[in-house]
Parts: structure tokens; sequence; C-alpha cells
């Protein structure tokens, strides 16, 4: 055994003060840099909240757009409900598909089998929404014309691997024990899971899907490509056969356009929108707070 | 055991249903090259490869090329990386070292909020707001401080251009380095954390010897995602980066830019001249290619690398 040195003092000195200082300025930065992010979700929301708030009214909801001297005023009762049947036609096709690769890649492969899938999701998830624009573009605008359903088939095809992969997510946290106690009772296969896996990761699904759907109602740059050409005036519910006007759109055409009437629609649109996300992906997350504590208990 | 034919037919179908929608996912891949390359034939058989360095894109005059929007798109994304990399780390060492459980339950979320702001309302908030600001105090401070720099040009009139469009893009990839980088960081086993604190080092230099060395090919890969999310972004970077038909190669970051995804997104809808549209699929090829490169080598390096599976949503 060494003999310690008493003499020493208690006090930082020199290096280690040197090094102290370090840790500190580095401990600032890194609490700065999550401040910074902050402020700017702070800003962006206000500025969405304080500009859209003025023009929000029951007529901006319940009436159509009408084009005035000053650009463009009225409501945007168009645009939501085009928004509204974009989205929920593009999740009627997605979801479905999403489940059952979620149920294909959970209960049935092995893991060679899954790679080739899992690298599909992935694959499909990273690519850049303009570029699924211009595969329907290609696929069925170039030959039949735009419309509101070619909008939700490019959606969907962005909703998909969220559906599949939080499905999966959430179907690997069903236990084993259900699985194997309800085999036990003789019950075959797809009705254990249809009655058993998929009721007990219901809470999981429905928040993947919430969450997809909140990616896909802001989307807009497959939008511009499927289903712009519409007019702005009127409410049309004819998704397979006309463009339907929709509330990404309208934002980005009123905030190109310019001119302060129109700048102030596109806040108020602006606002309709994210409110509809905001209260989508908080909820969504509620839900899954909600369902990991019952899982956990 | 005899089981009822109910049964079997019921898994059977099951079955067969999930293959197919497996299936489909995987046809839809192959189907998206196919029909990109499909619509870019002509363009392809006509520019060839020189497509890629032709910097003037004139639909009037009939020329096309992608060489400033390939320019733009380095440019915009890698000057978006460089400022999300260090912030989004810093916000995950933050998040999964700093932060006590309960601030942490808190800003964690509002970051990954963040990322729910729809690209083109960070666009309008880009056009309104933070692009006249830019204009009047960041651009023209730094202009006459640093001028001497090409970097920092004469500013724009509106506030538009390539420099804006890389803050708006920061914002993009900030939010998934940051949840991934966290993520990361709390997979760290504690015993390392706790070993090496143990030895009489501070906080910053565990963070340095044991959380960032141990760690660096998932900050590689975490960077990767959110180049992707850069990349790849058309409307919020077509409503902030100016465009314009001449060559938009230049070093001013507070000029006029494009990037492959606006331009596709602003000249898809136009039809001019008949090589228009596949030059247009031709930009979305480019795009398809750069995009699948980069999504794979971040695949590449959490299967290499074993690490925890992560997604950017």
């Amino acid at each position: 055994m060494s003999a310690i040195d008493h003499t020493g003092p208690l006090t930082a000195t020199g290096n280690l003060r040197r090094r102290q200082r370090v840790d500190r300025t580095m401990r600032a930065l890194a609490t700065g840099a999550a401040i910074f992010a902050v402020a700017i979700l702070v800003i962006v929301i206000y500025s969405i909240a304080q500009r859209g708030a003025s023009q929000l009214s029951i007529g901006f909801l319940t009436k159509n757009p009408t084009t005035t001297i000053n650009g463009t005023g009225g409501g945007i009762k168009n645009a939501i409900i085009g928004s509204g049947l974009i989205v929920a036609v593009a999740t009627a096709m997605a979801l479905p598909l999403g489940v059952l690769i979620a149920i294909y890649l959970t209960e049935f492969s092995t893991p060679r089998m899954a790679a080739p899938i899992r690298l599909a999701l992935d694959l499909l998830n990273g690519l850049p929404s303009i570029v699924i624009g211009v595969f329907v573009f290609g696929l069925i605008v170039l030959s039949s014309g735009e419309t509101g359903f070619a909008g939700s088939f490019a959606l969907s095809i962005i909703m998909l691997p969220l559906i599949a992969r939080n499905t999966a997510e959430s179907l690997t946290l069903v236990p084993k024990d259900l699985r194997d106690a309800s085999h036990a009772l003789g019950i075959s296969r797809w009705r254990t899971t249809t009655g058993v896996v998929i009721p007990s990761a219901l809470s999981g699904i429905l928040t993947g899907t919430v969450l997809a759907i909140a990616r896909a109602a802001g989307e807009t740059a497959p939008l511009l490509l499927t289903t712009s050409l519409f007019n702005p005036n009127a409410t049309s519910f004819n998704i397979f056969g006309t463009s339907l006007p929709n509330i990404p759109l309208d934002i980005f055409n009123l905030s190109e356009s310019g001119g302060a009437a129109n700048q102030a629609s596109a806040w108020g649109a602006a606002l309709v929108l994210m409110a509809f996300i905001l209260v989508g992906s908080l909820s969504a997350r509620a839900m899954l707070a909600r369902s990991r504590r019952m899982m956990s208990r | 055991m005899r089981r009822h034919f109910g049964d079997r037919f019921g898994d059977g179908v099951l079955f067969g249903l999930t293959v197919l929608a497996s299936l489909v996912a995987m046809a839809l891949i192959v189907a998206i090259i196919y029909q990109v390359i499909n619509g870019a034939s002509l363009a392809v058989s006509t520019y060839g490869l020189s497509f890629l360095g032709h910097t003037t894109w004139n639909p009037v005059t009939n020329t096309y090329g992608a060489g400033s929007f390939i320019y733009g798109t380095l440019v915009t994304s890698g000057g978006a990386l460089l400022l999300a990399a260090p912030l989004g780390i810093a916000i995950g060492l933050y998040l999964s070292l700093l932060a006590s459980r309960r601030v942490g339950a808190v800003i964690g979320p509002l970051v990954e909020l963040l990322a729910a702001i729809p690209s083109v309302i960070l666009g309008l908030w880009g056009i309104v707001i933070l692009g006249p600001f830019l204009r009047s105090s960041i651009e023209s401070a730094l202009h006459s401080a640093l001028g001497w720099i090409p970097l920092f040009g004469q500013a724009s009139l509106t506030g538009l251009g390539l420099f804006t469009a890389i803050l708006i893009l920061t914002i993009m990839a900030l939010p998934i380095i940051a949840s991934i980088t966290r993520d990361l960081f709390l997979s760290v086993a504690p015993e390392l954390k706790d070993g090496a604190l143990a030895l009489g080092v501070t906080r910053w230099e565990m963070v340095r010897g044991v959380v960032l060395s141990s760690t660096r090919p998932g900050i590689a890969s975490a960077c990767i995602l959110g180049l992707s999310r850069a990349l790849g972004e058309a409307i919020a970077v077509l409503q902030v980066i100016g465009g314009g038909s001449q060559s938009l190669i230049h070093g001013n970051l507070f000029a006029n830019g494009d990037t492959l995804a606006s331009r596709i997104a602003s000249q898809i809808l136009d039809n001019v001249t008949k090589l228009q549209t596949p030059s247009v699929f031709y930009l979305a090829l480019i795009l398809l290619v750069i995009e699948l490169i980069v999504n794979l080598a971040a695949r590449w390096i959490v299967h290499h690398y074993r690490l925890p599976d992560q997604a950017a949503t």
C-alpha cells in the first residue's frame, strides 16, 4: 500500500479547475441547444396561433373561398372536406395492408423472410414524399389525369411503413403466454390472432394509425403532383373523378401568391391544419403512455 | 387431433393475406424505381450523363440540366447537416444525461413535436417571418462584417435564398438527430458511465470518453437519417429558396438557389416542350438514387455494428 499524500489541498486547483470549467461549458451548451429547439417550436406555434387566430371564425370553416380584388377571401370549407376525404381514403388503404404486413412479420415469418420486408418498409419510409408523388404522377396522372384518389394513393404509400412498423412493434409487445394459452385451448391460429393478439395490441395499432394520419394530413408535395388542379371556389366530393381542394395546397398556393390578404388566409388555414395535427399527435402520445402503463402493470 | 375445416381454411386465408400484403410492400419499392426510370428514359437517352453537369434549366429554350440543382441540394443539405448535427447531438446528450426525469419528459416530446410541423407551414413561416428577419438583421450584418468571404455576399431583397433554406432544413433534421441520439445514449451501459465517473473524471470527460466514443457509428447513422430528410424536402425549400432559370452555381449563401426536390415540385405540372416531363423524372431518378444510397448506408451501419433498431419517424 502506498502512502496517501494527506497534505494535498482539497479544493480544485490548476488542471482540475480547467477540467471543471470545460465540463460546465459543455453542460451549458447542451442545455442551450435543448432550449434553442424548444424556442423554435414555441416561436413557430406562436406565429401560427397569433396570425391564424385573427382569421378564424365560423365563416372561415363553413364557407368556400371567394375571389376578391384583394386576393382570396371567404373560408376553407371545401379544402377541409377535400383533405378529410383524401386522408380517409388513404387510411382505408394503408391501415389493413399495414396491419396484415405486421401480422406476417410477427406471427408467421422466419427472420430470413422478415429481412427483405423490413428492408422494403425502411426504404419506403426513407423515400422523399416528392419521389412518391412523381411515382403516382407517372402511374396515374399522366394517363388518366389528376384525381383526389391519386392523392390518396400517394399518401397511403407514405402511411404504410409507419402503420406497419408501429403495429409490428405493438404486436411483439403482446405476451407470448397469451398466444400459448389460446393455442392450448385448441383455438386455431387465425382465431388467436384476430381474437386475442390484435385486440390486446389495439391501442398500439390505433396510436400508430393516428400518428400516420397526422403525418399524411400535412404532406404537400405528393398532393401538388396528384390533386392540385381544382376549382378553388367549389366543393367537390367526387374523389375518383376530380382533383379535390385540400388544406396543404391552399396554404402553399396562398403563400406563393403573395399579397397581405392571401397570406392572412394562409395563416388561418395553417392554424386549422396545425391544430388538427397537434391534437392527433398529442392524443396518440397520451394513448401510448396509458397503454404502456397498463402493459407494465 | 382433427382440425375443423373452418379453422384450416381461416389459417390459410390469414396466412395468404399477410403474405400478399408483404409482397405488395416489396413490389411498391420495385414499382417506384421502375416508374421513375421509365419516365426518365427519353431524357436519359437524349442527354446521358451530361445532364448531371449541365447547369441551366430553361423550358423556353428547351435546355435542361441538373447541375445547379445537384449543387443546391448538396449545399443546402450539407449546410443543414453542419448545423443540425452538433445541435441534435447536444440535445440528445442533454435529454439522456443532464435533464431530470421530469424535465426530460416535457422537453423530449416538445423537440419531437418540431418534426410534426408540416413542411408547408414551416415554409410559410420562412417566407413571412424568418426570411425578412434574416435579411434585415443577420444577412446584412454577416455581409458587412465578413463580406470578404464569398459565402457572405450581398443579401437578397426578399430574404429568400440558400441560407434561409439551410435554416429551414436544419429545423427539420434537428428533431430526427436529437431523438435517435437520445435513445442511443440511453442505451450505453450504466456500468461504463458509473465506472468512468468513479475514476473521478468530470461529466463531460465521461461523455467524451465513454458515451460518444462507444456510440460513434450510431451517431453517424442518426446524422445520415437527418441528412436524408433534408435531401428530399421539396415544398418548404421551394417556398424559401428562390429558384431561377439561369445557372445557380455560385458561392453566395444569401442568393437564390434550387434543389432537385424543389425543382421537381415547381416543374412537373408544366409541359412547355416534350423533354420537360422526362427531364423532371430524370431529376427524380437522381434524387431517388441519392436517397437509396443514403438510407442503405444508414441501415448498413445499424446492422454492421448491431445497433438497436432505429427509425426516423
